[in-house]
């Protein structure tokens, strides 16, 4: 059976991760390449990193992280944040990223998720969402740009399967009303989206305890859960969040390193 | 040279590359049959679609590097597109492979609550004991990305299953040949293992 993946984000911004806290041991604080190396350790089913760097003379760097990473982690991981163009997204897929994420950008040209299908394969289009409570859209959710700064037009439902048709293999859905709160996953809006399209969706935002990915990953229809916050203050680790998970049934990868051998 | 990574075309090959980088491999990838026949093992990534793959192997002269290789008898491992392509056929497009193997590659039923593609972790259950299971624990889990699985005729070439909508072939071969459905480049540390286990494998 397909197990339900857990899903840690860094926010990384001139090659520094911004809430790299409370690591203990030999975790180089704030290093998005040893943190990455810890997670993997630790059973983390897969990466994003999002590149919040503000200027272009940074961008180099983040290709440089992609690179390090690469070399230290053996499960897939994404990269977002600042992918503008094809070239943008050749540039970080033969850094050793297994995709890319799209949000703001794909909004701005949806054509960007067809011409990265159709050069790199669906499965390495991922499109990012940010999606907000509105009454007056047809879904009830309205889609949001910029950090949630932005409104547009787009309802989210009907942007989820406009992207899926254009070629997005994977939707990371966050909801900018739940983002922060830590009050749990925005459940009604994930299982719409999930039940609505054909690839998988990746809740995002209001994650601060187990239960919350246990609710959105069984109710919410969700394929993964993406949590950042929760594991980077050290509230939780994320043996711990798989091991609640398990015990609340949901199938989740919890397997032993292997033991050094011949 | 000890491993040939065989470039196509399909898709990227960085993450093979830096998981064999870690299993300490000696290997060059390359799209020139002549320079892949001096390998002592042989590795066939690829994803994608099987028709063009099919295409793009038989134009560079790679079609006839894989039967020679597989007829040398040296090691060889596919992954992914590359447990299709050594079938006689695959439903994608309805393509003609390389038919090292009598079998196809057959597209998951649909089924409702389940996604096609086939993409996360899932676990793998070896079907009988082979060397690059060696050390593995049955259950491990492995990652996979795909929309079609190999489907092998004989029950004899099946190494592993894993289940999604039904119980699939996950690795499966014969002789000197083994392909895996799934990613072992990107299956953490037990995916590094098979790697490993395919450079020791005799």
């Amino acid at each position: 059976m397909l197990l339900k993946r857990l899903i840690v984000c860094l926010d990384v911004r001139d090659g520094k991760t911004t809430k790299g806290v409370r690591f203990k041991g030999n975790v180089d604080i704030g290093d998005p390449v040893e943190m990455a190396a810890d997670y993997y350790r630790r059973g983390v089913d897969e990466l994003v990193f999002y590149d919040i760097t503000a200027s272009a003379e940074y961008r180099g760097i983040m290709i440089d992280v992609v690179e390090r990473v690469a070399r230290r982690i053996f499960i897939p991981f994404s990269v977002g944040g600042g992918i503008g163009s094809v070239k943008d997204m050749r540039a970080v897929l033969l850094a050793g990223a297994e995709k890319v994420s799209v949000n703001s950008q794909a909004v701005e040209n949806p054509a960007i998720i067809e011409e990265g299908a159709s050069l790199f394969g669906n499965q390495c289009i991922v499109l990012g969402m940010d999606a907000k409570k509105d009454r007056t859209m047809p879904s009830g959710y309205r889609v949001v740009i910029n950090g949630g700064r932005k409104e547009t037009g787009l309802d989210a439902l009907e942007w989820a399967r406009q992207a899926e048709s254009l070629g997005a293999g994977e939707i990371v859905l966050n909801s900018i009303d739940a983002d922060g709160t830590r009050d749990g996953y925005e459940i009604t809006l994930t299982r719409m989206i999930s039940e609505a399209v054909g690839v998988p969706v990746v809740a995002s935002g209001g994650a601060g305890r187990p239960e919350h990915l246990a609710e959105v990953l069984t109710e919410g229809k969700a394929d993964a859960a993406l949590i950042a916050s929760m594991v980077h203050y050290g509230d939780y680790s994320p043996e711990e969040i798989k091991n609640y998970l398990s015990s609340r049934n949901v199938a989740v990868r919890r397997d032993p390193l292997p033991k050094q051998t011949e | 040279m000890n491993v040939g990574v065989v470039d196509y075309e399909a898709g990227n090959l960085r993450s093979v590359e830096t998981a064999l980088e870690r299993v300490g491999a000696d290997f060059q990838l390359s799209g020139d049959p002549d320079v892949l026949r001096k390998a002592d093992r042989l590795i066939f990534p690829g994803v994608g679609e099987a028709a063009s793959a099919v295409k793009v192997l038989k134009d560079r002269g790679l079609d006839e590097l894989i039967r020679d290789f597989y007829a040398s008898g040296k090691p060889m491992l596919g992954i992914c597109l590359g447990s299709h392509i050594i079938l006689e056929r695959s439903e994608e497009r309805d393509a003609e492979c390389l038919g090292l193997l009598p079998g196809r590659a057959v597209r998951f039923p649909n089924q409702p609550g389940y996604k096609v593609p086939h993409m996360g972790w899932n676990r793998i259950v070896p079907a009988k004991p082979h060397h690059i299971f060696r050390n593995i624990p049955s259950g491990i889990s492995m990652y996979f990305v795909h929309s079609f699985y190999p489907s092998p005729s004989s029950e004899e070439d099946v190494l592993a299953f894993s289940d999604y909508i039904l119980d699939f072939p996950a690795a499966i071969g014969r002789d000197n040949l083994v392909a895996t459905q799934f990613h072992p480049e990107k299956s953490g540390e037990w995916g590094l293992r098979i790697l490993g286990n395919f450079l020791s494998w005799e």
